[in-house]
């Protein structure tokens, strides 16, 4: 770390000639990129192109075939460090949205000066603390899974499709989040199969790319 | 408890399944009515002699909590892997140890211990002597633990699949073959007037055992369901 520049702002993320294949089948790859603390990165790639196995292999879900994914200098070792949203939510039907953030908030921790309340009021959801998943619109469930990115007290967002099944007000709001944690020095990557034009200050897009042998 | 410590993810995680649980209480009924169904087609099957009944109460009590608790397993992990939540627990960094454990636990409570509860009914039903009775509830208490560890690593192992269906039952009733036959040891020991102590020791020895490492196990499990 000789650069002052480079200490001041080290990347969230890293990953150095990433690549994942799935069998003997190459889904991703090479990819090299960093996001550092204020950024957002949007990646774009049709259906198919490996978008959810690349956010997969950034939350560990999954193992990388080659390449690596560093984490700076950030304390990655306790809970709630990160946090990702896959395309189903990771939340139950069964119960309502509230109850599902209060195990959100019980596993990953919460955010200070955040409450459940507050952040499902700010996800659009106020009226429908209470009800059972099951009866909400995919479009609520997706804010409700928002409002449980809004709690965690993540520096590091790995957002699945953030804007798929929102209407206007939605695609503002994911807008509006993005914005609000970039500004205070979080980092966000977002996925998108491309018609999406966020309204974020800091963002850059990079293309899904799968050229390995 | 602070938000976001190992103690609050387990608890947290135990209060919310219990409450998913509680919202589809029927489900919570179908072990114990399977476990009343089958045991009443004994008498049928056998023939009404008290005796004949008697004695093989413990053999029937032990085969029917096993197949009973294996009506709930399915349900233990596949909804966490098919709504995202497997992937939300693996991702937060909390350890899985303790939330395998909480599964566990959740399994136990739900299935495990009503069916404890209603075994002991079965057998004085079947004509069991309540020396034995008294040897089954403690076997049971013993070995339930056990099958609920078993059974929540073989779901876990399981839940990414569409259908598990009989796949489940392939990998857990092997597997549990040991605590069947040193449980109902137990109890066929009593009746004939010997000493349960030494199944019941085997039986103790295994669940410390099976409580140590199984969760290790799950873990390892929730982790190979969601790649």
């Amino acid at each position: 770390m000789s650069e002052p520049a480079a200490q001041l702002a080290p990347p969230l993320l890293a990953t150095e000639g990433l690549c994942f294949m799935r069998g003997e089948e190459p889904v991703f790859g090479p990819m090299s990129f960093s996001l550092k603390p204020g950024e957002v990165l949007m990646i774009e790639g049709a259906n198919g192109s490996g978008k959810t196995s690349l956010l997969r292999v950034l939350a560990g879900l999954l193992e990388a075939s080659a390449g690596s994914v560093s984490h700076g200098s950030d304390d990655r070792s306790g809970p709630g460090w990160q946090v990702y949203l896959g395309h189903n939510g990771g939340m139950k039907a069964d119960l309502s949205a509230s109850e599902n953030l209060r195990f959100a908030t019980r596993l990953t921790g919460l955010r200070k000066g955040t409450s459940i309340a507050s952040s499902l009021k700010s996800a659009g959801l106020e009226g429908f603390e209470d009800t059972p998943l099951r009866f909400l619109s995919a479009g609520q469930r997706k804010r409700a899974a928002l409002a449980g990115v809004l709690l965690a007290p993540a520096a590091l967002w790995l957002l699945d499709e953030p804007y798929a099944n929102l209407d206007q007000n939605g695609q503002i709001l994911v807008d509006r989040l993005l914005e609000t944690h970039s500004s205070r020095g979080g980092a966000a990557l977002i996925t998108s199969h491309g018609l999406i034009r966020p309204a974020v200050t800091r963002l850059s897009r990079i293309p899904m790319a799968c050229n390995h042998a | 408890m602070r938000n976001g410590s190992a103690g609050t993810a387990f608890w947290g995680l135990l209060a919310r399944d219990g409450m998913g649980l509680w919202r589809r209480r029927g489900e919570l009924l179908s072990p114990l009515i399977f476990a009343l169904i089958v045991a009443t087609l004994f008498p049928l099957a056998l023939g009404p002699e008290s005796t004949r009944l008697s004695s093989v109460a413990g053999g029937v009590c032990w085969v029917i909590v096993l197949l009973a608790g294996q009506l709930s397993l399915d349900a233990l992990f596949r909804s966490d892997a098919e709504d995202g939540s497997l992937d939300a627990m693996l991702v937060s960094g909390q350890p899985l140890y303790l939330l395998a454990l909480a599964k566990i636990l959740l399994h136990w409570l739900s299935t495990g211990l009503p069916l404890l509860l209603v075994a002991p009914v079965i057998a004085l039903a079947l004509g069991m002597p309540p020396s034995g009775v008294a040897t089954l509830i403690f076997a049971l208490l013993l070995g339930t633990p056990q099958l609920s560890v078993i059974g929540a690593c073989a779901a876990a192992l399981t839940a990414s699949l569409r259908r598990s269906g009989i796949l489940l039952a392939l990998i857990v009733l092997p597997l549990a073959v040991p605590v069947l036959i040193f449980g109902a040891g137990a109890v066929e020991a009593v009746l004939v007037g010997g000493q349960a102590s030494q199944a019941l020791l085997l039986l103790a020895a295994g669940a410390v055992l099976s409580l140590a490492f199984g969760p290790l196990v799950c873990a390892s499990a929730m982790r190979m369901s969601a790649s």
